[in-house]
């Protein structure tokens, strides 16, 4: 099962992908999240997102700043202020 | 009355002057577009931090440990109005309809016995503001030095107004921009810009109940404030661009017409004249020729 995954800036729409696996480096530690994660909402240190396309792939890294991190059912959608990469 | 090398002057001046309109109506038809799918790009960010906004608000509510940008300092004497305007002119009556409503509300609030400072976003609301409250102003932010203002604009505006906030420069912030409605009509708003108005929450919250917050709840919605802050003026810097452009594009539509009907005239002038120099030609030889 792909887990929905949607990065936003105030200036477009980033990213909008079904994707196996995101790691996001959150103010309390990096975090995975995978499909059917339980909601959740944490603000997100500046640094990279690591999206892993299938299981065991290489990740692709996105640099954020400012970010957040919303986890719902519909997967997880990361607002960020400044995007690289 | 003007002679025939006169009228043609003016012909040629109005029609070089059309020119010019005419090639600023299809520059400003141009950005519009642009001006409005950037607008359209913000809207899902502005949409999302909303609603997230919403519910963290509705969750910390009135509690003590609210954070002074939702719950205000506790008084609402010292006003500030950030009165976005455009940098540059062509834009017909824009930018004096956005100084007018600055200005009303300025008078609404002094009536009611507020003082009120003035920030000023772009150049051309400084000269019409500075003439009626020159020791008014606190600050102006230039952004003309940049050829669309973009986020950073927008962030760098925003932190000198949290500054001033946690200084204590000012209790209650309003944010007065063009809302873009067409091409015809662009409507100055005044909005709440800090205190943050808890913003509303669309529908009913789900079962939000069991979303997990990391760090609280309190520590996400003061770390999104002034996000929403941002937010704000980005969206208002994107509706003044949209604004500018759709206000310049008619504006200069109507000078090009303006022009036209000119250059008609002058030139059913300019033919009536010349007709009658060379029917009065023909009257002095045939008279001549009679006489002989």
């Amino acid at each position: 099962m792909p887990l929905h995954f949607e990065l936003v800036t105030p200036a477009r729409h980033v990213r909008s992908d079904d994707v196996h696996m995101v790691v996001v480096p959150g103010t309390e530690g990096e975090f995975g999240v995978l499909e059917g994660h339980a909601p959740f909402m944490s603000t997100i240190r500046d640094g990279a997102l690591q999206i892993f396309k299938t299981a065991g792939a290489s990740p692709e890294t996105i640099e954020v700043r400012g970010g957040f991190a919303e986890v719902g059912e519909n997967g997880l959608t990361i607002l960020a202020e400044h995007v690289e990469g | 009355m003007a002679n025939l090398k006169e009228l043609k002057g003016r012909i040629k001046s109005v029609r070089s002057t059309q020119k010019i309109t005419k090639a600023k109506q299809m520059v400003a038809a141009a950005k519009l577009r642009r001006a409005q799918e950037a607008a359209e790009e913000a809207r899902p960010y502005a949409e999302r931090l909303n609603a997230v906004m919403a519910s963290l608000a509705a969750k910390v509510g009135d509690s003590a440990a609210a954070p002074k940008l939702l719950t205000g300092t506790g008084s609402d004497q010292r006003h500030l109005l950030v009165v976005v305007n455009t940098d540059k002119g062509l834009c017909g009556g824009l930018n004096a309809n956005i100084v007018k409503e600055a200005l009303r509300k300025a008078a609404a609030l002094r009536e009611a016995g507020k003082t009120v400072e003035f920030y000023l976003v772009g150049k051309k609301g400084r000269a019409p503001i500075k003439r009626a409250n020159a020791s008014a102003i606190a600050k102006h932010f230039d952004t003309s030095d940049v050829r669309t203002p973009g986020f950073n604009e927008a962030e760098a505006i925003a932190n000198e107004l949290l500054e001033m906030f946690e200084d204590g420069a000012f209790d209650v912030a309003h944010l007065i921009y063009p809302i873009f409605k067409s091409a015809l009509a662009q409507n100055p708003t005044v909005q709440q810009l800090i205190p943050v108005p808890a913003p509303e929450a669309g529908d009913v919250p789900k079962a939000d109940a069991v979303v997990e917050y990391e760090p609280g709840e309190e520590e996400i919605l003061e770390a999104l404030l002034p996000r929403y802050v941002r937010t704000q003026l980005f969206a208002a810097l994107l509706e003044r661009e949209a604004s500018e452009q759709g206000a310049s594009m008619t504006a200069m539509d109507n000078a090009t017409r303006n022009a036209g009907d000119l250059i008609k005239n002058l030139n059913i002038e300019y033919n009536r004249q010349r007709q009658a120099a060379i029917t009065t030609e023909l009257i002095e030889i045939i008279a001549g020729a009679e006489a002989l």
